[in-house]
């Protein structure tokens, strides 16, 4: 029996992992994948108020109520608007700081440390100053940014920021990019990085532009790095709350799916209809993030 | 993204030993990229500056159209009344936030370690579905959640965060341990295993010491994000002030007297902010690497 017991320690046990990540399946598998459901089951009911207990089946109405709710539909288009705007923003933003950083300069360590540190405060904290810097006062009145402007001889650039009808979302977007360039710079950084500098010397030995080399030989190689920060920009766009939560509350110019989420929950408890727009916002994600997944996941399996 | 991607890109590029002769239209181009990087560099730290100038200006001299100009003279009136409301959730909120992140940390490295070198069948899948969890809008579990919560009575304590942070902290705490172990060579287990070591006993005698920079790495993430989250705080512990953490505090604070105790806005935000710097500023490399391991991909 002891030396049968002792032949079998050398062979793996195949479901000795298993056991060892149960509790996380478990967890994950309740608290994810089962609450999901719950949301989706009480997204097809009809307790709209906080006192129903109607837990009959009301099928698609809380959603096609929301198409003909026109917060709901304004909520979308500023979410579109700003999500548009931000990762264009992050993008250039820091595509030009990996640029001007990737073939080392001195003080690059300041440099990066220091764009990046946004990520580390809170929204929450951050939206006293951008609320000041976006201040819509002008000329005499003018505080922030606006301020800043007429300081530098530039006063023809003040405008009204996230208060205006028109531009709310694309302001908004600034303190977003504000915060996340530094993430997109650290992630394309790492992209050049990986990159063997003997393709680049190779190139110039041939007697390519530096123009050239960029456009034909790094950047093709960057493709799976602009994939990424797509996905990570475009996931945390149709998310963002506590950003704009921070700096405007709920005002109505610059409300977005969350906010309003938020509003319909607690202000007016319709939790069918929040429910709905949970799950508008889950399928968001998922058509971005599930795609990817799936890309991620075969390479992986090819790799290994 | 694989650990020595991570660890090239941390890495500055070392400009010593390329001794360029700079020609001219070099040596404009290197001053116009510094100056490109400098006009960067002031605008990412213009909201912190302003927040810091206008927290030592006192609780009168501070005046909306002046607050990007330094003060006279310095003047911390504002820090005492604001620490003092501050306090108590600031340290609720630290508690809640270590336990939380020591926890996930464990749970991660466990997760992390099987999901890497000690695959089982369907280990593929069940990690994407884990992954799937990470990108999820909050929003369409909180309904639930909160109802579960009210149910079971963990509502009424700040566990209630430690437990919401651990659980949906799971697939980050997974992945970043993942690929952190990915790059541990597997002949280093497979001679283990020889020598007759359970797989299990590998991980705690082989593989857990020479995760400390794994663990520093969650911890540091955990921490922020948790230190950060406004969403579970304010959806979990609703109002209530007995529960408040230092977003939803700071949230109160800043939310209702804007205009009046501008100063002492400033100053809060600072104050809540302050933890998460000294952790960035001290531990930034960790920080860095985290984010980059986070991304999956790249």
């Amino acid at each position: 029996m002891v030396l049968v017991k002792k032949k079998k320690k050398k062979v793996i046990n195949p479901w000795g992992g298993f056991f060892f990540v149960l509790p996380s399946i478990l967890l994950m598998a309740y608290f994810v994948y089962g609450m999901i459901g719950w949301t989706l089951r009480l997204s097809f009911g009809r307790r709209t108020n906080s006192f129903s207990t109607d837990d009959s089946f009301a099928g698609l109405s809380n959603y096609i109520g929301l198409l003909d709710d026109p917060e709901f539909t304004h909520a979308f288009s500023n979410l579109l608007k700003f999500t548009f705007v931000f990762i264009f923003g992050c993008l250039v933003s820091g595509l030009i700081m990996a640029l001007l950083l990737e073939k080392g300069i001195r003080g690059e360590g300041v440099f990066r440390s220091i764009y990046l540190y946004p990520m580390a405060i809170s929204f929450i904290a951050m939206g006293t100053s951008w609320r000041w810097l976006l201040d819509s006062g002008r000329d005499e009145h003018a505080t922030g940014l606006n301020k800043i402007f007429q300081f530098l001889n530039l006063g023809f650039l003040q405008n009204d920021w996230y208060t205006s009808e028109k531009g709310s979302m694309y302001a908004m977007a600034l303190p977003a990019i504000w915060q996340m360039s530094g993430y997109v710079m650290a992630l394309f950084l790492a992209g050049f990085r990986g990159i063997p500098d003997d393709l680049r010397e190779a190139a110039r030995v041939d007697g390519a532009s530096e123009y050239k080399i960029y456009r034909y030989i790094l950047f093709p190689q960057l493709s799976p790095t602009f994939l990424t920060v797509l996905i990570i920009l475009g996931h945390i766009s149709m998310k963002v709350f506590d950003l704009i939560y921070g700096i405007a509350s709920k005002s109505y110019v610059t409300k977005v799916l969350a906010i309003y989420l938020w509003q319909v929950i607690f202000d007016f408890q319709n939790f069918a209809k929040g429910a709905a727009i949970a799950i508008f916002m889950l399928v968001l994600v998922a058509i971005v993030v599930v795609p990817y997944l799936r890309y991620v996941n075969k390479n992986e399996d090819a790799r290994s | 993204m694989s650990t020595d991607t991570v660890s090239r890109a941390l890495k500055s590029k070392d400009i010593s030993r390329t001794k360029r002769k700079l020609d001219g239209r070099g040596k404009s181009a290197l001053i116009l990229r510094y100056l490109v990087l400098t006009f960067m560099l002031v605008l990412a730290v213009l909201p912190i500056y302003i927040m810091v100038v206008n927290s030592i200006k006192g609780i009168t001299a501070v005046s909306q159209s002046t607050a990007f100009i330094p003060p006279s003279k310095l003047n911390f009136d504002t820090w005492g009344p604001t620490w003092a409301i501050l306090r108590e959730p600031m340290f609720r909120t630290l508690i809640f936030v270590l336990q939380s992140s020591i926890i996930s940390a464990i749970l991660g490295s466990i997760n992390g370690f099987v999901f890497a070198k000690w695959r089982f069948k369907g280990s593929n899948v069940i990690f994407t579905m884990f992954l799937f969890g990470m990108f999820i809008p909050y929003q369409a579990i909180m309904i639930p959640l909160v109802q579960f919560n009210n149910n079971i009575g963990l509502s009424r304590s700040i566990y209630v965060l430690v437990v919401a942070h651990v659980i949906y902290g799971i697939p980050i705490c997974t992945l970043i341990f993942r690929n952190y172990y990915a790059a541990i060579p597997n002949e280093l287990i497979e001679a283990a295993r020889v020598d007759g070591a359970s797989t299990f006993r590998i991980y705690l005698t082989i593989i857990l010491p020479l995760s400390i920079p794994g663990f520093v790495v969650v911890l540091i993430w955990q921490f922020t994000s948790a230190w950060n989250d406004f969403l579970f705080a304010i959806f979990l512990t609703g109002g209530s002030p007995r529960l408040s953490v230092a977003t939803t505090a700071l949230n109160f604070i800043t939310g209702s007297a804007d205009r009046v105790y501008y100063g002492n806005n400033m100053t809060a935000s600072l104050i809540v902010s302050i933890p998460t710097l000294l952790v960035y500023m001290f531990l930034g490399r960790y920080f860095l690497r985290g984010l980059l391991s986070g991304s999956l991909k790249g």
